[in-house]
């Protein structure tokens, strides 16, 4: 039996190496290390990890003027996957300021103390944050539907597994094991669709499916697309296939639920993109009306069920719900514009995510206990810095300045409008109206309630958390200047989808 | 120049929240300091403007977004020049007042006081679609926190009907605005062409409709001015609502020439029901405020009036007409908070005869009314003159309205000087309430003598404004130059 290797371009591969390298790394040096310098080491390694993977994708995206396949064109190295790889590994830095001190993290109810030792699993939980960010980058590479399931399971089971890492909390064990059932449920279609367009086209390669689907059966190949969407759609947390969002956004620990709200996104409709343009030009039709469908749905659902949510972490859940539904809208599109719009949106939007929830990460260290519109009283006031950052990303997630997502909705309905789809704007307008009620009921918590009379549960004002701190800040730095640097941001943007082809 | 004056104010609220206090005073002092500073650069940039061109002057153009040739465009056309003055000055009256008032939380208060008055002067002075959009957005923020912490006891429901009012219109009206950029390929201002499309008409509309309030949007009003804090509600009522009608000269007029056209009558109708609706209801309401909301709400709806009637006289009076209203509600709002905080009540059945040993307050507020009311000779009458003139051409019926809302507007405007100043002194005028102390007198004095002068020279604002727009219909009619 004849086996050659296949020519293998390293370099495509280098961020994901990196991150996968340092993962084994922090993982395997951590285990022979006492147990109070485990933190220290972890986070600081990730970090470099992550900033180095960043780098090398930075680096690589400066040199691609082209984009090219390798390994046997399972994969491609090409600026889209590059700028998706800098912003999930953006996403991760983020989550690790957040995750540093994570043991502060709120008890269920009820629940007795966290063992005394705040140190455990600490080293696990940076190596599965960077094995994850690994299978994101490899996930938003693929160009082959076997590549792209095992991106997706990759960093599903790493997410999984966070999810479940407060193993000392129910709701946190809970939280995984629904997303684990969920998940594989949603990863299941997507396989399922995968047979499906094999099946009919004789071909797993993005573009040979595209050449294959001249002849292939219509019936299969339109219910293997719709398959495929609907798993992308799970991870998306597209409406209605959300259900596992608030959930698992309310009972991971919010460190993680800040980097999950962040990154899964960027990592699903970055490869939808790639798919659906490179993959099913023929079939644009459907999927634009489909997603367009799929758009709405979760501006409606999730801006009202966001009304009725007391919980801060549910509300955020569902918010990410409905803005699966806005950054669905220029995907649907389908034109270039939409391309720019979509990849625009997810980097203050990101940076959004990540901070909202770590500010309910630091409240939630205050008080010992989950955050709620009520016992959020006052906290504008106490931590000024805090409140009115969160009072800008709640200003910003409504698409009001300072923040950059003023620029990204703007984007996301002018590319819904280019297409000639005003009526696809107009709920956008609907869906924003209605959520303006649930971010403001948020600012109006934290500066228009009185405290409570004293909802702390340990004595004395919360320690310094200068990690948290910084994530925030750098947070708000990329929320606000993506609105002030939005030229060179959009530029960068229209390169890393020049390799792209859109229907419209 | 322009952006001095934008900016200005944003850097005054930056610094007021960012550095150390020690006291509430040297805040709200350096807010003051910073709003006169604005007033004074407001003075050079009015002695610096060439009034004979009627050309968009001291303007600045940075790019903002290429891909969509968006950019930081502004400049001052000379009616702008007008409200940018409106703005500065009430911002002046609002924040000493406040200071006189002291706040809670003084950093945070003046901080968005000033921060308000720079959203508001940057619409006034935004050249390009999405930039007029962000100012205007921006106005909000402030405006939530400012009610929603500052406010009345039912500030929260007032907060969110404001809020959900004003950006369900102004989203639609960012529809409009990228159906507009988009057609145009450009988001400058300066360099749009006519556009004929109805709906992104209505989608400019609606949002200006809301903010204005012209009837029936005017739901949130009531709420909102009577929960304000009375600065925040003179700065609402006295310039923020102007940016709406500002909106609809700027950017509706001469870009849907022929929507404005097809909707005029419609929009005349409508602003002369909510003329006649808001002078009635101002007439029985039954608190000081809610007088001041309603005659708001027809103020502005006579505003509208004007503006519509689509010819040089109606737009004149309106320009006339919204400082002079800006300075009227502004000053109104004022001495409402004076009374509030003498009898911790503004309702008219518990007040009166707060006159007898007060004479600083009875003399302000019936100065104040009797511009307010339009007597001859006053600037109220110079304006709504213009503006009747003008609707009189568009058709004698606007014109009778108009007429009929005049007489309404000195019914609840006696009414309420009655039964604040006049009749018995009610139940919750205490003999020791005292008299406007000196801050309250300098304050809405300044407000006052303003309005004495510009009913001595209206011309003074007619006679420099729309000079670029010749012809009959004036700016009505005018179309900026192309690229």
């Amino acid at each position: 039996m004849d086996f050659r290797t296949p020519d293998i371009d390293w370099a495509a591969l280098a961020p994901v190496l990196v991150l996968m390298g340092t993962s084994g790394f922090v993982l395997l040096v951590g285990v022979f290390l006492p147990r109070g310098a485990r933190r220290g080491f972890g986070a600081t390694f990730a970090a470099l990890g992550l900033l180095a993977a960043a780098i090398v994708a930075g680096i690589l995206f400066a040199q691609d003027e082209t984009a090219s396949l390798t390994l046997r064109e399972s994969i491609w190295r090409d600026r889209l996957a590059e700028m998706a790889q800098i912003l999930v590994c953006g996403a991760g830095l983020l989550a690790i300021g957040v995750s540093y001190w994570e043991r502060r993290a709120p008890l269920d109810p009820g629940a007795s103390e966290p063992p005394a030792d705040e140190h455990e699993r600490i080293i696990e939980l940076y190596a599965l944050l960077l094995a994850a960010v690994g299978g994101m980058a490899f996930f938003v590479q693929a160009d082959n539907l076997m590549a792209l399931f095992l991106g997706l399971e990759w960093f599903s089971i790493a997410l999984y597994i966070l999810t479940a890492i407060s193993v000392h909390r129910l709701s946190s064990l809970e939280a995984g094991l629904k997303y684990l059932i969920v998940g594989s449920f949603g990863s299941a279609i997507l396989l399922f669709g995968s047979a499906f367009v094999y099946g009919a086209t004789g071909a797993l390669e993005f573009r040979a499916i595209a050449e294959g689907s001249g002849d292939a059966e219509r019936l299969f190949l339109v219910a293997g697309l719709a398959l495929i969407l609907v798993g992308l759609a799970f991870k998306m947390s597209a409406a209605p296939f959300h259900m596992w969002t608030p959930d698992v956004y309310q009972g991971a620990p919010t460190s993680i639920t800040a980097f999950m709200a962040a990154a899964t996104k960027v990592a699903a409709l970055v490869l939808t993109l790639r798919l659906l343009t490179t993959a099913f030009p023929g079939e644009e039709d459907l999927w634009t009306w489909g997603l367009a469908g799929i758009a709405c749905v979760s501006l409606l659902w999730g801006n009202l069920a966001a009304l009725v949510q007391t919980d801060v972490k549910r509300l955020l859940a569902y918010s990410s719900v409905s803005h699966a539904g806005f950054l669905l809208m220029p995907l649907a599109a389908g034109n270039e514009l939409g391309g720019r719009a979509l990849l625009f949106y997810l980097v203050p939007y990101a940076a959004m995510s990540v901070g909202s929830f770590a500010i309910v990460a630091a409240r939630e260290r205050e008080l010992r206990r989950p955050v709620t519109l009520e016992n959020l009283g006052g906290f504008g006031w106490e931590r000024p810095f805090l409140g009115v950052t969160m009072a800008v990303f709640m200003f910003g997630f409504i698409g009001l300045p300072p923040a950059g997502l003023f620029l990204g909705k703007f984007y996301a309905f002018a590319a819904a409008y280019e297409r000639g789809w005003t009526w696809l704007v107009i709920v956008g307008v609907l869906g924003t109206v209605i959520s303006i009620y649930y971010y403001l009921g948020v600012i109006a918590s934290m500066y228009m309630r009185p405290a409570e009379a004293r909802v702390a549960a340990a004595g004395g004002s919360p320690p310094r958390d200068w990690p948290l701190a910084t994530t925030v800040f750098l947070s708000l730095v990329v929320t606000v200047g993506s609105l002030v640097a939005a030229d060179p941001l959009i530029d960068l943007m229209r390169d890393a989808v020049a390799s792209l082809t859109f229907p419209h | 120049m322009t952006t001095a004056l934008i900016l200005l104010p944003i850097a005054g609220a930056l610094a007021v929240w960012l550095l150390p206090w020690r006291t509430s005073r040297s805040a709200g002092g350096l807010a003051l300091l910073v709003a006169l500073a604005e007033l004074f650069l407001w003075v050079v940039a009015v002695r610096r403007f060439d009034f004979g061109s009627g050309e968009l002057q001291q303007s600045a153009d940075v790019t903002w977004v290429a891909d969509l040739d968006i950019s930081y465009k502004v400049g001052l056309f000379d009616f702008s020049l007008w409200l940018v003055g409106l703005t500065a000055f009430v911002g002046v009256a609002a924040i000493g007042y406040a200071m006189w008032v002291g706040r809670d939380r003084p950093r945070a208060y003046f901080g968005l006081l000033l921060f308000l008055t720079g959203a508001t002067i940057g619409v006034f002075s935004a050249q390009d679609l999405l930039l007029f959009y962000l100012f205007f957005e921006a106005m909000l923020i402030p405006l939530y926190v400012l009610i929603g912490v500052w406010g009345g006891t039912r500030r929260a429901v007032a907060t969110v009907k404001f809020i959900i009012y004003t950006m369900a219109g102004s989203l639609l009206m960012l529809v409009a605005v990228i159906a507009l950029g988009l057609a145009n390929k450009t988001f400058d201002m300066t360099q749009l062409g006519p556009n004929d499309n109805p709906w992104i008409f209505l989608g400019f509309v609606a949002a200006f409709a809301v903010k204005a309030p012209l009837w029936p949007f005017h739901g949130w009003l009531p709420d909102a001015y009577r929960e304000a804090p009375s600065e925040v509600a003179a700065l609402l009522s006295g310039v923020v609502s102007k940016t709406a009608a500002y909106g609809l000269i700027r950017i509706v007029l001469p870009s849907f020439p022929e929507p404005v056209a097809d909707f005029r009558t419609t929009i005349l109708i409508l602003a002369s029901v909510g003329l006649v609706y808001g002078s009635l209801l101002a007439f029985r309401s039954e608190d000081v405020r809610g007088v001041i909301a309603y005659s708001s709400l027809a103020q502005m709806c006579l505003i509208v009036l004007g503006i519509f009637a689509g010819n040089a006289s109606g737009l004149d009076g309106a320009l006339l007409q919204m400082v002079n209203h800006g300075l009227v509600s502004a000053s109104l709002f004022l001495l409402a908070g004076a009374i509030e905080r003498r009898t911790t009540t503004g309702r008219l059945e518990l007040l009166g005869g707060m006159a007898r040993g007060r004479p600083l307050l009875a003399s302000l507020l019936l100065a104040t009314g009797v511009i307010a009311l339009a007597v001859p000779l006053s600037s109220a009458f110079a304006a709504e003159f213009l503006i009747l003139n003008g609707a009189f051409d568009r058709g004698w019926g606007y014109a009778v309205v108009g007429a009929l809302a005049i007489v309404l507007a000195a019914m609840y405007t006696l009414r309420l000087i009655s039964a604040v100043l006049h009749e018995d002194v009610g139940s919750a005028v205490h003999p020791q309430a005292l008299d406007l102390r000196p801050a309250e007198v300098a304050i809405v004095g300044a407000l006052v003598v303003a309005l004495v002068a510009l009913s001595l020279w209206p011309a003074g604002i007619t006679d420099h404004a729309f000079m670029g727009a010749d012809g009959p219909a004036g700016w009505a009619e005018y179309v900026p130059p192309a690229r």
